[in-house]
């Protein structure tokens, strides 16, 4: 008998007889707060940063002033072609290792923690949000949510190969509990939150 | 023969650095303060700990059906599934793929559960070279130390210590103790790890049946490095991870890195659907003594268990005594009721290790009840004979005198003298309960007498 029969077989015999039912779920995530305020505050709280921006343009500006151009930086959104690279769908993902700044957009935020949901059809290639030195992403302002079960009411039965909550820049603590920014992925994120 | 020390054992040479006691003492109360601030912070809080718990209830006595829907789907969603027996099959599993790709090198993102299985010393044995990239991971792997905390595995370090490991493995300055500068560092070592690994593997923290995706949460994103740069990703899990629904993530997404860190969501929470395109992800579901768990309805509860290390974190034993003295890939409270399931003799020694004091139970964002299944593991290793011989003497010499009180009344009498008399029989190392601490001073007499003489006139009184 194979492994994947013994293992199935013992677990039958073996899980609890009474069935548990699910809860309902509808009950939680429904404390009311000030969501653009909520998400403002945790995303500081966390290491990230944010813009409240009216257009493309103000974002094409800020970047221009922040960050070095002469670098490579790239984009899936084709509002920022001015700035940043758009034709680099295909490339190989291990040529994005030279990338300071990475400009992609969100389906949506949630205030509780910050978090941003990315799917892969946002990111043109999955590594983009992780291997760039420095991390912008665009969120509308209505497209902030209270919390997490809100978020999951939106992503539904989205389709994706691949989705990611990113809530702030890539740190970690494991040297004495100091907390260091730019572990192994992007060193600082900047949220632009759009009307 | 055992090989390890038993935690008593163990904990007593962890002991002898009193001031580094103190300090990983504080460090991780610090993490277990913040944890509590985060917890304050949601108003519901106790009723999502209650709905986790609900949730996973729900998945133990389904878990059968679960894993079928999980695997049925995941298969549609293009990933390979492999069922593990036990550690050494999952191993195998894990050789084969790399073999089959004839790739000598692989990126390893956190998983306990490989720690629990000793991939790292199996792959290494067949030539294989293995990173581990969390840092502390990477840390302890220099070292040739195994992670002493599930989400901390550098916790028992200090900066010194750090330093010194990557001035000798990675050629930083002598002395430069800076976490920034040594975070660097590591980051430009496992940069270039990370664009050469054509396989990488990574745990998994929440397999979902409904849509057969896993989660992996990071706060580094060297999980998604590893996977998303390389042709083959393995993820490998207890099938205990399942979960119904991706809605219920959005219940453990909230507890988990609250209770572990006290943030508010870990950095990446990833969702792992589909492999890239052309690429291959592969799944290994593993067993290695989770269904005896199961079966075991007094300890199954422990299989709700989301790997956060609040139970660690709180528990005084834990922070007192150090994760290595554990002795097991998962150490605290909740690793001492997982242990003695793998092995019950080997592992006899660690549902002892607890003051039963109930924290653990008290923070568990899904109502394992932990300190209550130490206790019972107590019970059941005693009854089958796996108390040390020690224990087992004073247990009866205790009971005789506790039986008979003519004895009880003289052994009082005798230890208040020698207590008071010739105090160095009992403030001396072979006594446990001098360890750590002073002795009481010895009353003048014991209760009996005092009761004796005034327990009349006491209980008129009362009675006025």
């Amino acid at each position: 008998m194979s492994s994947r029969t013994i293992i199935l077989e013992k677990i039958k015999q073996n899980q609890p007889t009474a069935t548990s039912v699910l809860p309902n779920l509808d009950i939680l995530g429904l404390e009311a707060f000030d969501v653009l305020e909520k998400y403002k505050t945790v995303l500081k709280g966390i290491g990230g940063d944010f813009l409240e921006v009216k257009d493309y343009d103000a974002v094409i500006d800020f970047v221009k002033k922040n960050y070095a151009l002469d670098k490579r930086i790239i984009t899936t959104l084709p509002e920022l072609s001015e700035i940043a690279d758009t034709d680099w769908f295909n490339d190989e993902p291990h040529t994005l290792e030279n990338v300071e700044l990475t400009l992609i957009k969100a389906h949506f935020g949630v205030a509780e923690n910050s978090a941003l949901w990315v799917t892969d059809a946002l990111l043109g290639q999955r590594v983009t949000a992780f291997i760039t030195q420095y991390l912008a992403i665009v969120v509308h302002k209505k497209d902030i949510v209270a919390t997490m079960h809100q978020g999951y009411d939106r992503i539904g039965d989205q389709e994706y190969g691949f989705g990611t909550f990113i809530a702030g820049p890539s740190k970690t603590a494991d040297i004495e509990q100091s907390l260091v920014l730019g572990a192994h992925g992007a060193r600082g994120l900047i949220v632009f939150i759009m009307d | 023969m055992k090989n390890n020390l038993e935690h008593s054992e163990a904990a007593a040479i962890f002991n002898k650095d009193v001031k580094r006691v103190d300090w990983h003492d504080e460090t991780l109360w610090f993490v277990r303060e913040k944890r509590d601030k985060a917890a304050h912070q949601i108003p519901e809080w106790e009723l999502l700990r209650e709905m986790a718990s609900e949730i996973k209830n729900n998945v133990l006595s389904n878990i059968h059906d679960y894993l079928l829907e999980f695997e049925s789907n995941a298969q549609k969603n293009g990933i390979v599934v492999h069922w593990a027996a036990d550690a050494e099959e999952h191993n195998k599993i894990v050789h084969s793929i790399m073999e089959k790709h004839g790739v000598k090198q692989m990126v390893k993102s956190k998983s306990m559960l490989t720690e629990e299985c000793h991939l790292n010393e199996y792959l290494s044995e067949k030539g294989i070279d293995v990173i581990d990239s969390d840092l502390g991971e990477r840390i302890v792997q220099l070292r040739k130390e195994p992670p002493s905390h599930i989400v901390l595995p550098a916790i028992h370090l200090k900066k010194e210590d750090v330093s010194e490991t990557f001035h000798e493995h990675l050629g930083t300055e002598k002395g430069n103790n800076d976490p920034q500068y040594l975070t660097e560092a590591a980051r430009l070592h496992l940069r270039d790890t990370f664009l050469t690994r054509k396989v990488a593997l990574t745990g998994v923290n929440f397999a979902i049946a409904e849509t057969g995706e896993i989660v992996v949460c990071t706060n580094e994103g060297n999980a998604d490095m590893g996977a998303h740069l390389a042709d083959v990703h393995i993820a490998c899990m207890g099938f205990e991870k399942i979960i119904p629904q991706r809605k219920h993530l959005s219940v453990f997404l909230r507890l988990l890195a609250r209770s572990a860190t006290g943030q508010p969501i870990t950095t990446f929470s990833s969702h792992f659907k589909k492999p890239r395109d052309g690429k291959e992800m592969h799944i290994v579901i593993v067993d290695n003594g989770r269904t005896t768990q199961l079966g075991r309805e007094d300890f199954r509860n422990s299989l709700k268990c989301i790997r956060c290390g609040a139970c660690m974190n709180t528990c005084p034993v834990y922070r007192r005594s150090g994760g290595h003295s554990y002795h097991n890939a998962v150490a605290g409270p909740i690793g001492s009721i997982l242990a003695p399931n793998l092995d019950m003799n080997k592992n006899a020694d660690l549902p002892f290790a607890s003051t039963l004091c109930g924290s653990c139970t008290n923070v568990c964002p899904v109502k394992i009840d932990i300190h209550d299944q130490l206790y019972k593991w107590r019970q059941v290793l005693v009854k089958e004979g796996h108390a040390p011989l020690g224990k087992t003497i004073a247990m009866n010499g205790m009971a005789t005198v506790l039986a008979n009180p003519m004895v009880f009344d003289l052994a009082g009498k005798v230890g208040r003298f020698v207590m008071k008399n010739i105090p160095v029989l009992v403030n001396n190392s072979l006594n446990p309960w001098y360890k750590q601490r002073e002795m009481p001073a010895p009353p003048n007499e014991s209760f009996r007498e005092w009761y004796k003489k005034n327990g009349t006139e006491f209980n008129n009184k009362n009675n006025e």
